[in-house]
């Protein structure tokens, strides 16, 4: 039997970048809020040994523990999933700030396109354009609505930018707090190549700040030393931007605010209109609680936000087949795959070194940014060239004629260690009718409860996507005066096995229809009035973009929506 | 915890981690309210060095190259196959010469070897290749036994274990499982292969705490710096800086 708690005003469920932002906004505003999180407590003090990687980037350190959860995956509905059982596409986060800690800190607010993006490329090219199965939705948000949330994010977080921005993205009411990283040679090649197109490319914002910086809440921090462990590791500097060093401090500080590790919820109580609160087991001693609470905010990466509403039966499953319901609908991922190697022989350059959101980036074939009337596929990606480290385990460059092992692959890889540089496109996913989220009917996590079941595939318009990407990438990379070049121009099936990409999106989209989606633009879910979703499960696609810029933004919108509920109660919108 | 004296160092350590690593990033708050903590304990480079212990013969052993899993056979064997797949030439030496084996059998005696934190709950089924790893398998048994396939397939084909076949046998063998071109009863052959090549060069590369990477070898072929804790100084630089490698151990203040 649960141990029932003394109610509280608001719960949240996990305590990653939306979790920590909430906590943070609703305690400085006097709100009592409890935040739960299935993982440990976290520091910069645990990240000592870091430079590691063995431990953090090949053995997943900080991420999720497999053996007690995971996902099933399967391409088509016609397969039987099976579960994810080690590491491979993507990475899920665990512990005190999830995701947060172990990303880049690549930082793209999404294009204006994003938000309305089925009215826009009607009216730009008829409804005829946009296939059929293709469930792209505009948001029930523009950007200059999310515009302020996304100024919120960067004062937070410090973000490093330039002033001037280029006009074909989205405009900024504030610049950016702290100038843009410093500039590599590799970055300079790039920006130079970009021009000389014609392109207009600008130093990626990054979330590893380039200057010291106080933020408004008061909170201060060190410069990125450019070392080169980012994704998948913690900042030991804490200069990388994370919930830890950022706004779960504020959030404690306020003496409002209530932390609760090792803590995993099963479950969210309610009567089909509200919920009362939430079942968790802390996990070390197996004991079962229940938090009662005014407002519930599920704060989870995608997975478990619409596992816990499928598993606690709120809101409608989606159904593919009559496509009723919104739960699970319009997961999407990221289109990588389109690129271009540059093989320098003259030269080497310094790619140990680095940051996770240092490069640069041109978005001159990103949204609708360039005509589509000719082509076979909507959206498109951010070119790009990064220098993110390179680590030796995991990076293995080669020309693509090299034998796998022998000592023709140990000379081509050691001498192509510091040769090669990389021009990628970062593509946009379109949702579509049968790619979803739902329970899976046979694997069970260590709780006894169903796995979520990953049904997706890459389909026509993300092949035309990576043909067309790929092309602008080489025609880049041939003016950054290489050797030679090596074009990467095609996709086939989605594995699940070489990693791609930890931006995987949708299951509990934000619209303005309640058929068609389960949360409202306050992120506060249709079916439940005092139940708020926030993370990137409100995406309805996916951009061209990292998503935690718009993620971030999100959560401040949603911790305002719950400071109005809380005030009035009622819908929103 | 804002820090009122910001051109004060905050203690020590910090000092002592400016002087370390280089940067001039002032005296301010490291890490936000969370207070000023990086490089508490980095080893002081300034200070002097504690004496070293008197000079032995035995200073020369290494220890920690010892069995924690492997039988003296796959151990030789993974020492064979690993220095075909990554071997010692003009620009360093190969798998062997950098403790390579040590480190696979120090990794099947670990967590990793039994896949501790993998979803291995039944039901298995065959899958699709998209769908990845779906063997009952733990990584150690796989690795045994494939090593274990290597000699049964040498002693069948050539009369000889592995260990004593000529090398370019040993390429033939090892293509054998790597295209699965053969027919083993117990092993997959080629996921044994892929994940032997993969162990090979996580022990080629892998801070020299796992037992591979001896002496940072593997990092000083590929210029590899290892584990510094600043670049600043560098990454606007046009030509290529070679730097001296530090490892895990070097951080570590040892008390």
């Amino acid at each position: 039997m649960a141990t029932k708690l003394p109610k509280v005003p608001v719960v949240i469920v996990g305590m990653g970048w939306v979790g920590g932002i909430i906590a943070a906004e609703l305690s400085k505003a006097g709100i009592s809020v409890v935040g739960i999180e299935r993982g440990k407590s976290r520091d910069t003090q645990d990240y000592y040994h870091v430079h590691d990687e063995l431990r953090y980037a090949a053995r997943y350190e900080l991420m999720q523990d497999l053996s007690k959860e995971t996902v099933a995956f399967r391409n088509t509905m016609k397969m039987r999933a099976l579960p994810m059982r080690t590491y491979g596409s993507f990475l899920l986060g665990d512990g005190l700030g999830g995701a947060g800690v172990h990303w880049n800190g690549q930082y793209y607010r999404f294009l204006p396109y994003d938000f309305e993006i089925y009215s826009k490329t009607v009216e730009r090219y008829g409804k005829k354009k946009i296939p059929e199965n293709m469930t792209i939705r505009d948001w029930g948000i523009t950007y200059e609505q999310l515009e302020p949330y996304f100024v919120k994010y960067e004062q937070m977080a410090g973000i490093s930018g330039e002033k001037e921005i280029p006009s074909n993205i989205g405009a900024m009411s504030t610049p950016f707090p702290t100038g843009p990283m410093k500039k590599s040679p590799g970055m300079k090649l790039f920006e130079n190549a970009a021009k000389k197109l014609g392109y207009h490319p600008y130093v990626i914002p990054s979330a590893n700040l380039s200057e010291v910086y106080k933020n408004p809440d008061g909170v201060e921090r060190a410069p990125c030393q450019y070392c080169g462990y980012c994704e998948r590791f913690g900042c030991e500097y804490g200069a990388k931007a994370d919930p830890v060093v950022t706004v779960l401090p504020v959030a404690k500080n306020t003496g409002k605010f209530e932390l609760r590790t090792h803590s995993n919820v099963t479950k969210i109580i309610h009567d089909g209109k509200k919920a009362t609160g939430v079942t968790y087991v802390h996990t070390p001693t197996g004991e079962e609680y229940t938090q009662p609470a005014d407002v519930v905010i599920l704060a989870g990466y995608l997975f478990t936000n619409v596992k816990l509403l499928l598993t606690s039966k709120l809101g409608e499953p989606y159904d593919p087949q009559t496509e009723k319901g919104s739960v699970g609908r319009n997961y999407a991922y990221q289109v990588n795959g389109a690129s271009t190697s540059a093989f320098y022989e003259d030269r080497e350059f310094n790619l140990a070194m680095g940051a996770g959101a240092l490069g640069s980036s041109i978005d001159d074939f990103n949204g609708d940014n360039f005509d589509h009337s000719d082509l076979n596929f909507l959206h498109g990606a951010n070119i790009r060239f990064t220098q993110t480290g390179l680590r030796p385990i995991q990076y293995q460059p080669v020309p693509a004629d090299t034998p796998k092992w022998g000592a023709e692959f140990k000379k081509a890889t050691i001498h192509n260690a510091n040769r090669v540089l990389s021009v990628t496109g970062q593509g946009a996913s379109m949702p579509n009718r049968y790619h979803y989220l739902d329970l899976d009917p046979e694997y069970k996590d260590a709780f006894g409860m169903p796995l979520i079941r990953m049904t997706f595939d890459f389909e026509d318009q993300d092949r035309e996507l990576v043909k067309f990407i790929a092309q602008k990438t080489k025609a880049i990379a041939d003016e950054m005066g290489a050797t030679k070049t090596e074009i990467h121009d095609s996709i086939k099936q989605y594995n699940i096995v070489p990693y791609q990409s930890t931006h995987n999106t949708g299951g509990t989209i934000m619209g303005a229809d309640p058929k068609t989606s389960v949360v409202n633009n306050y992120l506060q879910m249709w079916d439940a009035e005092n139940v708020f979703i926030c993370g990137a499960s409100n995406f309805p696609h996916n951009s061209g973009y990292n998503p935690t810029s718009t993620v971030g933004a999100l959560a401040y919108r949603t911790a305002e929506g719950v400071q109005k509920y809380l005030d009035k109660g009622g819908s929103l919108v | 915890m804002a820090n009122d004296k910001p051109n004060q160092p905050q203690d020590e350590s910090r000092r002592r981690f400016l002087k370390y690593s280089g940067t001039a990033i002032g005296g301010v708050v490291l890490g936000g309210v969370i207070g000023g903590l990086v490089g508490a304990n980095l080893k002081d480079k300034d200070k002097e060095e504690t004496p070293a212990a008197p000079q032995t013969a035995t200073d020369n052993k290494d220890y920690n190259q010892a069995l924690m899993f492997f039988n003296q056979d796959q151990f030789l064997t993974a020492e064979a196959a690993a220095e075909r797949l990554f071997p010692k030439d003009d620009l360093g030496p190969g798998a062997k010469e950098l403790g390579v084996a040590f480190f696979i059998d120090h990794q099947m005696a670990s967590a990793f070897g039994t896949n501790s934190r993998d979803y291995m709950q039944p039901p298995y089924y065959k899958a699709e290749a998209t769908q990845g790893y779906q063997l009952v398998f733990k990584r150690r048994e796989l690795i045994a036994l494939g090593l274990d396939a290597l000699n049964g397939y040498s002693n069948t084909k050539y009369k000889k274990p592995f260990v004593e076949i000529a090398p370019e046998e040993q390429d033939a063998v090892l293509t054998a499982f790597e295209s699965n071109d053969i027919e083993l009863k117990d092993v997959p052959a080629s996921n044994f292969f892929a994940m032997f090549l993969n162990l090979t060069l996580e022990g080629v590369y892998a801070d020299p705490l796992y037992g591979g990477n001896k002496n940072m070898a593997g990092w000083k072929m590929r210029n590899f710096p290892g584990n510094q804790m600043s670049y600043t100084e560098y990454i606007e630089k046009e030509e290529f800086v070679k730097l001296e490698p530090m490892s895990l151990h070097d951080h570590l203040e040892l008390g």
